[in-house]
């Protein structure tokens, strides 16, 4: 039975069982590598997208239950990589290794969406999810104070 | 690669420089024949296009600690390029013409800084040899600025753009006739220079290993024993095949038999793989797998059994000695007060973020591989073994890694793509779950310490007993378990000991970021803080004194427990520089004037491993629960006369932090020879609110750079350890700490 998703406001339908994690479908069968598997139940944060402007560990969430809902990966968070988030990661050079980054961003985008200028106990709450086996969480928090600095647009649709 | 798109410097091999490497040797004692190291040009690793972007060859594999940033710089300077011009693009495997590739055991740095430079310089007099017989003059007459060559004399100038296909015409200078810059001149070297990679990473590209695609792909993953090696008797084969997506499922037979010693790289673990469409349905046809296991004997073994056989040996005289100067046994007898302890600390794995998994292409008697390893020298060298194939039929890309930390040195990973690989004639991408790279790491291996220390009436430190009881077949450690005869405190106390015995092993293990030191510190460390307070003295000030006691030269270099080398200039700890970090780190942290209150302390700790010096302050505090906050922690370094990429250093000394915080809460267990850990939930990494504020400071000195992805990492431990004890008047002498009653809040 084809499911009908919308993701990076392009629609896509995909013929998958409704049980697939949201994930894998947007890894392997809609190609989209950016968000990434590290635990496959929720407690890496590597995987994060948001569905509905809500950061969501999409290894988690059957492929069946965001039907028609707007997702969004790190591909669509900006369509020229200028997201403020994705400008102060850059500018402040959060990565290591990288592979966890397109959750971290997820997850605060996620956050200043809901809460444009967040404290660091703000940030300690809404980023606990991600975690970062390189440590680079001194310059994620950092990027997330510069980046609320820098205006959020409004939320993703 | 658009080879088509630029004019190489050149382009057919020419009998370039002659650069010895005198002192390479493998910096992690691989397995393989040494070879003779190969003449590196400037031709290998710079391209420059007629419009002047000019392309630098990474030649390290990059799984985060920044190397295709840092290798490249070097070449830049010397080549005198604008960084903003420069486009860095990952080399594939051959170590014929970029000389040894690899990322590990902080190695790039001293291995790197002198040819790295030395090919830039040559590429940059190859520019003005090119523009010298262009204008009929003397090349003495000519100097660079950034991409340009300039004639001094009549001020006229042409772009290396303009230049670079008349450079490719000529042969290269030896490597060791250029001039390098004097370092005050330095435009690149010493500036902060961002991730090559960063945007591609903040915008979601596929850059890692897991990201590689190919037309025709298949997925794989592999369903292994519970218990190390253990074999397939029976399995529902048949029924798995009609799945959903499934495409083949192979048995593995595997090349490994249990024993005592378990070697680095034993060997394919047995298993069943399963190929399908996606990963996903390869996953979910393995839940219905039903397979009768042969355990073997590694079904026996237990985090329980190795405790118990650890006290036994610890009771009865040490089977190894492995240095030993002075009576220790007669100056803990005649010493004022004896301090008498025992530390554990656990197996732990390395957890990189992306799992473990590679993709291999099998095509007409060639194998294609795109490869994460951080040795894929060794990996090539392994599948070739393994499939019984010529190397010369092995391609091998590098794809970046998400995470090394010693993992992906060795390549049991990419032998099994290219094994299944091999069988099916498509390509194959494997991947292991979080589970199973959990359940199969080679783990940092668990040990038990056996410490007595004397003190004089003076306060002074007399002697120091040391039995480390590790595993191994008696004659070889196991990987990761082996102590070198220099480890500190060793040739600084009056009379000393170093001991070791051994139990069996039949596990998998390895190296784990500053293998050996991320425990060997903890423990040597925390005991020495022991007997401070036992002589009632400053850690500081006792550990200072130490210092300037050396009694005895060292007899081998820096522990190195994965292979041997040789002692040489920076592999012997030198007490000055050792002390310097530590008074650095003091003077930051205020340490002499530091509050004492109840509940929250602060404690310090330094260390020598891979030619680096760190030393660290924790100020942490503990609630009535056992529950620690690390409020700060303050880092003094020594890693020689430059920091090459400040900003990359900095956050590489931080995330080093971070994994010493981490380790101190982590553990692998087995009973029953299964490991009892599986996921993240109970084998943890640090988290955001976890995080303490960090102050990383570089002490310069005058020694040639040095690489700092080890050596920050082994002080974090006893530091907060420490620390914990000035809160509380509790020392932990068991890791992880949640054995020892305490936990992070």
């Amino acid at each position: 039975m084809p499911i009908k998703l919308k993701v990076n406001n392009a629609a896509a339908t995909v013929d998958v069982p409704p049980d697939t994690p949201l994930l894998w479908v947007l890894r392997d069968v809609l190609d989209l590598k950016g968000a990434k598997y590290g635990c496959g139940m929720g407690v890496c944060g590597a995987c994060t997208v948001l569905v509905g402007g809500h950061a969501v560990r999409s290894c988690m969430t059957h492929v069946g239950s965001v039907e028609g809902e707007a997702i969004t990966t790190i591909e669509g968070l900006s369509p020229d990589g200028l997201h403020p988030v994705q400008v102060a990661w850059e500018a402040i050079d959060v990565p290591q290794c990288g592979y966890c980054q397109a959750g971290q961003i997820m997850s605060a985008a996620a956050l200043l969406a809901r809460t444009p200028h967040p404290t660091d106990a703000d940030i300690d709450t809404a980023m606990s999810g991600n975690v970062c086996r390189c440590g680079t969480y001194t310059r994620i928090r950092q990027a997330i104070h510069e980046a609320a600095e820098a205006g959020t647009p409004a939320r993703s649709k | 690669m658009q080879m088509n798109r630029r004019t190489f410097l050149q382009l057919t091999a020419l009998a370039g420089g002659g650069l010895a490497l005198d002192l390479y040797r493998s910096p992690l004692g691989a397995a393989q024949e040494h070879q003779a190291p190969p003449d590196l040009t400037p031709q290998a690793f710079i391209h420059i296009a007629p419009d002047g972007v000019v392309t630098i060859m990474a030649r390290a594999s990059e799984s985060g600690q920044g190397m295709r940033n840092m290798l490249p710089m070097l070449i830049a300077e010397e080549l005198d390029v604008d960084w903003k011009d420069v486009r860095v693009e990952q080399a594939d495997l051959n170590e014929k013409i970029f000389g040894r590739q690899f990322s590990g055991g902080s190695g790039n740095t001293p291995l790197g800084w002198e040819p790295m430079r030395r090919v830039g310089a040559a590429g940059r007099q190859l520019l003005i040899a090119a523009a010298a017989r262009t204008w009929g003059v003397p090349e003495t007459d000519c100097t660079t600025q950034p991409c340009l060559v300039v004639h001094t004399v009549s001020r006229r100038s042409l772009s290396y753009g303009e230049l670079a296909a008349k450079a490719a015409t000529l042969p290269a200078p030896a490597l060791s006739s250029v001039k390098l810059k004097d370092p005050k001149d330095y435009r690149i070297i010493g500036h902060s220079v961002p991730g090559v990679d960063t945007h591609a990473i903040v915008t979601g590209k596929p850059l890692f290993g897991i990201d590689v695609q190919l037309p025709g792909m298949l997925c794989a993953s592999i369903e292994k024993a519970p218990v190390f090696a253990g074999k397939v008797k029976t399995a529902n084969i048949e029924q798995i095949k009609g799945l959903p997506g499934v495409r083949h499922v192979l048995v593995i037979d595997g090349g490994i038999t249990p024993a005592a010693y378990t070697p680095w790289e034993p060997g394919m673990e047995p298993g069943i793989a399963i190929v399908a469409d996606t990963w996903w349905q390869a996953q979910q046809a393995r839940k219905q797998l039903k397979v009768d296991w042969d355990l073997g004997p590694a079904a026996t073994q237990s985090s329980e059994g190795f405790a118990a056989k650890a006290a036994d040996l610890l009771k009865a005289a040490p089977a190894n000695t492995l240095r030993k100067y002075g009576d220790v046994d007669a100056a803990l007898k005649s010493s004022a007060k004896v301090v008498e302890a025992t530390y554990e600390f656990p197996f732990i794995a390395h957890v990189t973020m992306e799992p473990q998994g590679a993709t291999a292409h099998w095509k007409d008697g060639k194998l294609e591989m795109w490869s994460t390893s951080t040795l894929p020298g060794d990996g090539r060298t392994l599948v070739a073994k393994t499939l019984g194939i010529q190397e010369t039929d092995i391609t091998t890309h590098m794809v970046r890694s998400g995470g090394s930390f010693g993992r992906r040195l060795q390549n049991d990973y990419l032998v099994e793509a290219a094994w299944i690989a091999k069988q099916i004639d498509v390509p194959v991408k494997l991947l292991w779950s979080r589970e199973d790279d959990i359940a199969h790491d080679p783990f940092r291996p668990g040990g038990t310490v056996g410490l007595k220390g004397g003190i004089d009436a003076q306060g002074k430190l007399t002697a120091w007993r040391h039995h480390f009881v590790t595993f191994g077949d008696g004659k070889h450690a196991t990987s990761g378990g082996g102590i070198g005869q220099d480890s500190y405190p060793a040739g600084f106390p009056p009379a000393y000991g170093l001991y070791t015995s051994m139990q069996p092993l039949m596990l998998r293990t390895g190296a784990l970021r500053a293998p050996g030191d991320n425990a060997y510190c903890w423990v040597s460390q925390s005991f020495l803080d022991e007997l401070a307070a036992a002589a009632g003295r400053d850690p500081l000030e006792f550990q200072l004194e130490l210092l300037g006691n050396k009694q005895a030269p060292w007899k081998s270099g820096e522990h190195d427990p994965v292979g041997d080398h040789e002692p040489s200039g920076q592999e012997v700890l030198i007490p000055e520089r050792f002390k310097g970090v530590l008074e650095l780190v003091a003077e930051k942290s205020g340490w002499a004037n530091r509050p004492k209150e109840k509940g929250r302390g602060m404690g310090i700790a330094a260390w020598f491993c891979h030619r680096g010096y760190f030393a660290e302050v924790a100020d942490a505090s503990v609630d009535a629960q056992n529950k620690v906050t690390v409020h700060q922690v303050w880092a003094a370094g020594d890693v020689g006369s430059q920091i090459i990429n400040p900003a990359a250093a900095e956050s590489m000394a931080q995330g080093g932090i971070m994994e010493g915080m981490g380790h101190l809460a982590q553990q692998i267990t087995l009973a029953d020879g299964k490991v009892e850990q599986s996921n993240l939930h109970n084998h943890p990494l640090m988290r955001m609110r976890q995080v303490p504020k960090i102050e990383v400071y570089w002490r310069k000195t005058d020694y040639s750079p040095t690489g700092l992805g080890e050596p920050t990492l082994p002080p974090t431990l006893p530091a907060v350890t420490n620390a914990i004890f000035a809160a509380t008047g509790k020392r932990i002498r068991t890791l992880p700490l949640s054995k020892s009653g305490f936990g992070w809040a």
